[in-house]
């Protein structure tokens, strides 16, 4: 065999962006190179901005008579915008906890989708194992009555974990018996449950009484997570941090986690060891469905962020944050600590680009672009280091391959 | 193309030279200005561990990598190879370790591969037979232009790629670890047409580790060692020097052991049958047993049920019928986990693949199939997970800065370590197995085997399967030949090699004994 290529045989078959235990050197130029793809996504970003402004762009037809023209306006543009992301974001104490607020049901479903990748599975199910939880969630919130906040939200948490564990089992089943790929059957499990949603929100179950439209009712206020008065800071961004700590615990100092970053990572060792691979996975999935089921109660138990007052489902409740989860898990580099700053970070922006899009006029998709770019620089570090090719003569990771072989 | 060109062997000799040639990977330096030249007409070994840079060396020639330095010429004209189609137009060839063959085409199809004769989009079949016919006479090489690759045995395979090589006439030939696949036979064979390829003129590169070969067929001898070439020596070396060459200390090539003394009988396999996923059947009511305090070597030809033999034990294999008691316990149908909680030890084929997690650190993969000892209630007990790694590492000389290290960047003697130190960890009733040092460096050859004898002198029951001879020879207190997933018989660790041989192709012992007498009497009568 030719010894010299074994570095590259090795590689795990399963694509899971779970990069080894790297070491410093490595870790230093990862790090360099997210924040080069923060940057080059926020240029991006603005280059859209100026291009999508027509009384920008007009200035830029007269640009060798006048270059102070269009360039001053573009300034004008990218800083009204960007200052209002970020006052919008991080501004004031209300921004921040607005930003928390976003970032709580990300971080739950990110870490769903993290574990995943963990398990060596790429669940692109996290949007409707997190409509189950949301399902569910608000029935329990609002068909039981009377119970006290601190009994009620455990409960309808539970529930929700359950069914979202149950339809992430159910993906996790199909793949550890009959081998069917679990991206096809994610997704095809995402329609099901958008349209058991839109079904079930015109019968008597979730129905509220009275309407035609596909609405339920108003989730008690005993099932609506607490809010520090004065700012959107909730329970559920605590319940967020509790579930990255739990998920940290689990994968790193579990035997079952042990078992599921072995069967992620080399899934022939892991059988030869004794480790069932099928019962990882189903176990694996259910615990990604139950995070994500977790983001989907939070959806519908979390205050209206405007007014405080409780929610009601509705078809669009969870909005994208099963899709938005996997962007999350792969910047977070399927790390717990990791999924809580991506987290954090696509809260920001998502808080920020409400009072962007008000003041500046910035298209409304931007900040999902400037998600979606950040996301491709980091997935994709080899351009970034040929952006920047003092980077790339450090050569990460070789002085490891040389003392490998002089051992 | 190409199909008269043979005259060009016989024209002047002129060695192939590379010079100074180096190759870094990063940091790594796999070659470093090595210097070697290729006599027509000679026999070159290039002779070193696994890791020690030959591979590499052999691809920047072949045009499969470019040398960072260093230049390769013939007669004083510098050749820029940039990939095989440049190399083989200069006229070097390589018979490639893994066979670069379709299976389901012809001889002949595979013989024009990639330079079909024909015109106008028509293949030239009767061309592309005819060009075998008239080398395989030419060589003597035989083999049936109509037959389908697949249908042949590996060593008629490898005479495909050796004609492949020769039908683009070339002059330097390299051969890149050709007998790791082959029977004593057909490696005889082999020595055989190298030769008379080296008598017609050609310059032969053999690159290999085994000491054995060298010795037999070498004109010349290049020792490298961690990419640097750290002598030369005739073919008159004794294999100890060679080896201490190539090591860079003295190695002890044999296995020291005591006679076994035999405990009771531990595995007992009675008409064990194991198909594949495709259903075939792959082992074939095999009967053996293994005493405790023994160790049974099974020799044979790679792919010929050794491999599931070992698997369906371990259980990530079907049994389909028959039995296999370990200590009186049915574990015939028992999972992995199960065999491994019954005393089963296994040292998996390709350690790669099945023997540890290469993103896991040596720590963790010395825990990986006994979690449950090393946590409560579902916790890890760290602190005893890494107390057991540093006496593992201690006891096994496994070469590390950290323990924390991934196992991926050990070299393969130490990653193999790092599985049989986790093997032999815990009370065993049955060791198995499967090729303990394939591409692991000489040195620690020496320990694993050693450790393996110590393992059957505590009573252990130990299975080894090897494609290799000289291990099976130096480990066996019994060698069991397998021949398409029978046992063909069951023999004394001192039968002769021939015999042997004769018996991995599935020749009975004696039949096979009586013929390797014949023919040495008839040796001996010439």
């Amino acid at each position: 065999m030719s010894e010299e290529l074994v570095e590259e045989k090795m590689m795990p078959a399963t694509p899971a962006p779970v990069p080894a235990r790297a070491p410093a050197s490595r870790r230093w130029v990862s790090l360099v190179v997210t924040l080069i793809s923060f940057v080059l996504a926020f240029v991006t970003g603005a280059i859209v901005m100026v291009v999508a402004d027509p009384e920008v762009l007009g200035k830029f037809a007269y640009f060798f008579n006048a270059p102070g023209d269009a360039l001053g306006a573009s300034w004008d543009k990218i800083s009204t915008a960007y200052s209002a992301l970020l006052r919008g974001s991080v501004g004031s104490w209300l921004a921040i906890t607005e930003t928390t607020a976003q970032a709580a049901p990300l971080i739950c479903a990110g870490l769903g989708v993290a574990l995943a990748f963990r398990a060596g599975l790429f669940n692109i199910g996290a949007q409707g194992q997190a409509i189950w939880g949301a399902i569910f969630g608000a029935w329990i919130g609002f068909t039981i009555k009377g119970l006290p906040w601190f009994i009620h939200i455990p409960i309808a948490l539970a529930l929700a974990m359950v069914f979202g564990a149950l339809w992430g089992a159910i993906a996790g089943f199909l793949k550890a018996k009959t081998g069917a790929h679990e991206v096809i059957v994610t997704i095809m499990l995402n329609y099901i449950a958008l349209y058991m949603l839109q079904f079930l929100l015109t019968t008597p179950m979730l129905q509220q009484p009275g309407r035609s439209d596909p609405i339920s009712s108003v989730v008690e206020f005993s099932a609506t997570m607490p809010r520090l008065a004065g700012t959107r800071l909730t329970l559920g961004f605590f319940i967020a941090l509790a579930a990255a700590v739990a998920v940290w615990w689990l994968l790193e100092r579990t035997t079952l986690g042990f078992r599921i970053r072995a069967v992620g990572l080399n899934p022939h060792a892991a059988a030869t060891a004794g480790m069932s691979v099928s019962r990882t996975t189903i176990v694996a999935m259910a615990i990604a469905g139950s995070l994500a089921g977790l983001a989907g109660a939070q959806a519908v138990l979390t205050p209206t962020l405007l007014t405080g007052f409780p929610t009601q489902l509705s078809l669009g409740i969870v909005g994208t944050v099963g899709f938005d989860a996997i962007t999350v898990a792969l910047l977070g580099r399927s790390r717990p600590l990791g999924v809580v700053l991506a987290g954090l970070l696509f809260g920001a922006l998502k808080a920020g680009g409400l009072t962007m899009a008000a003041e500046a006029q910035t298209p409304s998709d931007l900040t999902n672009l400037i998600q979606a770019l950040i996301v491709l620089f980091v997935a994709a570090p080899a351009f970034v280091l040929w952006l920047v090719p003092g980077l790339r003569e450090k050569r990460p990771g070789a002085d490891i391959t040389a003392k490998a072989a002089t051992a | 193309m190409s199909t008269a060109t043979h005259e060009v062997a016989s024209q002047a000799p002129e060695v192939l030279h590379l010079d100074g040639i180096t190759k870094r990977f990063g940091s790594l330096t796999a070659n470093d200005s090595i210097t070697l030249g290729l006599v027509p007409g000679r026999i070159h070994c290039l002779l070193g561990e696994n890791g020690a840079g030959k591979s590499t060396l052999m691809n920047i020639l072949f045009g499969l990598l470019r040398a960072d330095e260093g230049t390769i010429s013939v007669g004083g004209n510098v050749l820029h190879l940039e990939n095989p189609k440049q190399a083989m137009a200069a006229g070097i060839g390589m018979v490639h370790q893994h066979f670069m063959l379709i299976p389901v085409f012809t001889v002949a199809e595979n013989m024009v591969l990639g330079r079909e004769p024909g015109r106008f989009g028509k293949l030239d079949l009767n061309g592309a037979r005819k060009l075998v016919r008239q080398l395989s006479d030419r060589y003597r090489l035989d083999v049936d232009p109509d037959a389908l690759v697949e249908d042949l045995p590996v060593g008629i395979q490898q005479r495909v790629e050796i004609l492949k090589a020769l039908a683009n006439d070339a002059r330097y030939l390299i051969f890149d670890e050709p007998t790791a696949v082959l029977t004593p036979q057909e490696i005889d064979e082999l020595m055989v047409v190298m030769r008379t390829l080296r008598d017609e003129g050609r310059a032969i590169c053999f690159i290999t580790h085994k000491l054995r070969e060298v010795v037999a067929v070498a004109d010349d001898i290049t020792v490298i060692r961690r990419g640097k070439v750290v002598g030369e020596a005739t073919p008159d070396a004794s294999e100890g020097d060679l080896a201490e060459l190539m090591v860079g200390r003295a190695v002890n090539l044999t296995v020291d052991k005591a006679p076994p003394t035999l405990g009771k009988e531990r595995l007992v396999l009675t008409d064990f049958t194991v198909a594949n996923a495709a259903g075939t059947i792959v082992v074939d009511h095999l009967n053996l047993t293994v005493s405790g305090g023994e160790i049974v070597c099974i020799a044979g030809v790679q792919g010929n049920g050794q491999t599931e033999l070992a698997e369906a034990l371990l259980g990530t294999m079907a049994v389909i019928h028959g039995t296999a008691i370990l200590d009186g316990v049915d574990v015939t149908h028992m999972p992995p986990k199960k065999t491994i909680e019954a005393g089963l030890g296994f040292v998996p084929e390709d350690r790669q693949r099945d023997g540890f997690v290469g993103d896991f650190s040596i720590a963790e993969n010395l825990v990986l199939n006994r979690t449950t000892s090393f946590s409560s209630v579902g916790n890890l007990d760290l602190g005893r997970i890494r107390s057991n790694a540093d006496e593992r590492i201690e006891e096994f000389d496994i070469r590390t800065s950290s323990q924390s290290q991934p196992v991926r960047s050990l070299s393969g003697g130490n990653q193999q370590k790092v599985v049989l130190a986790r093997e032999l960890s815990r009370p065993l009733s049955l060791l198995v197995a499967n090729q303990p040092t394939r591409g692991v460096d000489v040195g620690a050859i020496e320990f694993l085997h050693n450790r393996i004898v110590k393992e059957r002198d505590r009573d252990t029951a130990v299975l080894i399967v090897s494609t290799e001879l000289e291990e099976v020879e130096s480990l066996a207190d019994r060698i069991a030949v397998m021949y398409r997933g029978r046992i063909v018989g069951v023999v004394e660790p001192d039968t002769p090699r021939d015999v042997l041989g004769l018996m991995m192709a599935g020749v009975p012992f004696e039949e096979a004994a009586r013929s390797v007498e014949k023919s040495r009497t008839e040796h001996a009568d010439v």
